[in-house]
């Protein structure tokens, strides 16, 4: 307990940093997307922090580490509930943070989930089904997946290994972004009548360009704080790991992109550094440089790849939102078997274990809820609300009020 | 009394503003406009491929008494020139009056 001031500040300082990851994934968002849906996308995203919150205060975080439980589902009960000892605050509870830090830090990656969701269904959900989905999932899907790895699972138990999130966050995130987008259906306008790919232009890149950006600074957070206390060896490492594999997953993408399309497409940049943060954050702790760079950059030409091949599919993901969090997410995860201080035959088993058992569940219990959504309320907005916008209509709201508009 | 409409590339209406400064022609309206054409633009958003025929160019509209006409028609289409397909058009039609608002009076006068 000698470091546990030093390290409380730490883990605040990421927690804050995981805070401000919610303003990236807004700005990248709503600036990959079209100007009438701002006001709608940005709701989206208000809620799912606040709301998530609550929610991962009512019920997530005892859902999340029940304590000693069966391995596959727990609950230590409503609320939070701070250990004491003599009326103060029991600060043997860890090492490395509070009680109070804790729950903080964990509430922060619950709600990043959800918001990965929210880009992909972008311009055509219906508000109330979504928030009904965020409810859901947030509250029950996220922290029973999670309880499996971090709350000392079974998954916990196989030596699966998935350090700060590629797939109890991410993926987790992804496979829901992924059913979403199937049940929904594209955009009008993204594909011709004879199934060929056509271009929606987000509407602000600059804002897009900064979203990044800030997603980048967040992960110093999300993986810097992962480790759990400020180990001065730990952190600095995991800082290394994560910048590394930002910037080579970003060359790489823009590289293959230019490859391939002759063009130099930002967006295809900014994804790409997005894509080798995901992609590093399962192991940034077991690394080497020489390993970050390569996952990193592996993860770049996964998004290139797989933002071709979603569009080949058919399915309709105005942010790339299921390359980067899904597809990276399931790479990084492969890599703590093939890289790094645990790589071997045996964990990159564990690693396709964990990856299965995450697709299971989430494929699983998003389609109940999104499907059940489908039957009853509805999950698309009227074909009159898509095209004028779901600012106008959703919201009765403009985001832009006084700027010239465009017909889309 | 003469008016000339003219659409001309945004990136040459600094030079002929000049020049038609130059020949004594200083009063003129202009807005932006968004037209259809055969010059078609090929860009590439996220790996897919596509063109647009919306062309952005910059409309003026002059009105000048008679004996301007030619020498401001001139001046644009030295100016406007670059040699390439989608350099613009000058259209020229009859004004039958011209007055001016604050004093009432109407007439060649109220023109350049």
């Amino acid at each position: 307990m000698n470091n546990l001031v030093e390290n409380n500040i730490w883990m605040m300082i990421c927690t804050a940093l995981v805070f401000f990851m919610h303003l990236g994934f807004a700005f990248l968002e709503s600036g990959l997307t079209r100007q009438k849906n701002t006001i709608n996308i940005l709701f989206k995203n208000i809620f799912i922090i606040t709301v998530g919150l609550l929610l991962y205060c009512l019920v997530g975080f005892n859902l999340m580490y029940p304590g000693d439980f069966n391995g596959f589902l727990g609950f230590a009960g409503f609320g939070l509930d701070a250990p004491l000892v003599d009326g103060a605050l029991d600060l043997a509870y860890s090492d490395g943070y509070t009680y109070w830090t804790d729950f903080l830090f964990q509430g922060m990656f619950a709600a990043t989930a959800a918001t990965i969701v929210s880009g992909a269904v972008a311009e055509r959900i219906k508000l109330g089904s979504f928030m009904i989905f965020v409810v859901i999932y947030v509250a029950l899907i996220y922290p029973i997946a999670g309880s499996w790895k971090w709350g000392g699972g079974f998954l916990d138990e196989l030596g699966f290994y998935d350090f700060a999130g590629s797939t109890l966050v991410h993926s987790v995130g992804g496979w829901a972004a992924l059913v979403g987008v199937a049940l929904l259906g594209a955009r009008k306008g993204k594909f011709d009548k004879d199934g060929k790919t056509l271009v929606i232009l987000g509407h602000n890149i600059p804002l897009a360009t900064a979203g990044v950006l800030i997603l980048w600074l967040g992960w110093f957070g999300f993986n810097g704080g992962s480790v759990l206390s400020a180990d001065p060896e730990l952190t600095s490492l995991t800082l290394v790991t994560t910048c590394l594999a930002a910037s080579a997953g970003g060359v790489a993408s823009f590289l293959v992109s230019n490859a391939l399309y002759k063009n130099f497409d930002l967006t295809m940049f900014l994804n790409g550094i997005l894509g080798g943060l995901v992609g590093i954050t399962a192991g940034a702790d077991l690394m080497s440089p020489t390993d970050a760079i390569l996952i990193g950059a592996i993860a770049g030409v996964v998004i290139v790849l797989s933002v071709a091949f979603i569009d080949r599919l058919r399915l309709d993901d105005p942010v790339g939102a299921i390359a980067v969090h899904l597809m990276c997410g399931i790479w990084g995860t492969l890599a703590v078997g093939i890289f790094g201080s645990l790589a071997g035959g045996e964990q990159f088993i564990a690693q396709l274990i964990g990856v299965g058992s995450y697709a299971a569940i989430c494929i699983v219990s998003s389609f109940i809820i999104f499907y059940t959504l489908k039957k009853t309320c509805g999950l698309r907005v009227s074909e009159k609300e898509e095209l004028e916008g779901l600012d106008l209509h959703e919201h009765e709201m403009n985001a832009y009020a006084d700027f010239r508009k465009n017909e889309h | 009394m003469k008016k000339i409409e003219t659409i001309i590339r945004k990136s040459k209406f600094k030079a002929v503003k000049e020049a038609l400064h130059e020949v004594g022609v200083n009063f003129f309206s202009y807005w932006d406009v968004t037209g259809l054409g055969n010059e078609k633009t090929g860009k590439v958003y996220r790996g897919v491929s596509y063109s647009t025929s919306d062309i952005q160019r910059r409309y003026l509209s002059i009105v000048v008494n008679d004996n301007f006409e030619e020498v401001a028609i001139q001046a644009i289409i030295k100016s406007a020139s670059t040699g390439d397909v989608g350099d613009g058009k000058i259209f020229v039609s009859d004004v039958n009056e011209s007055y001016r608002i604050r004093t009432g009076e109407k007439g060649n006068d109220t023109i350049n």
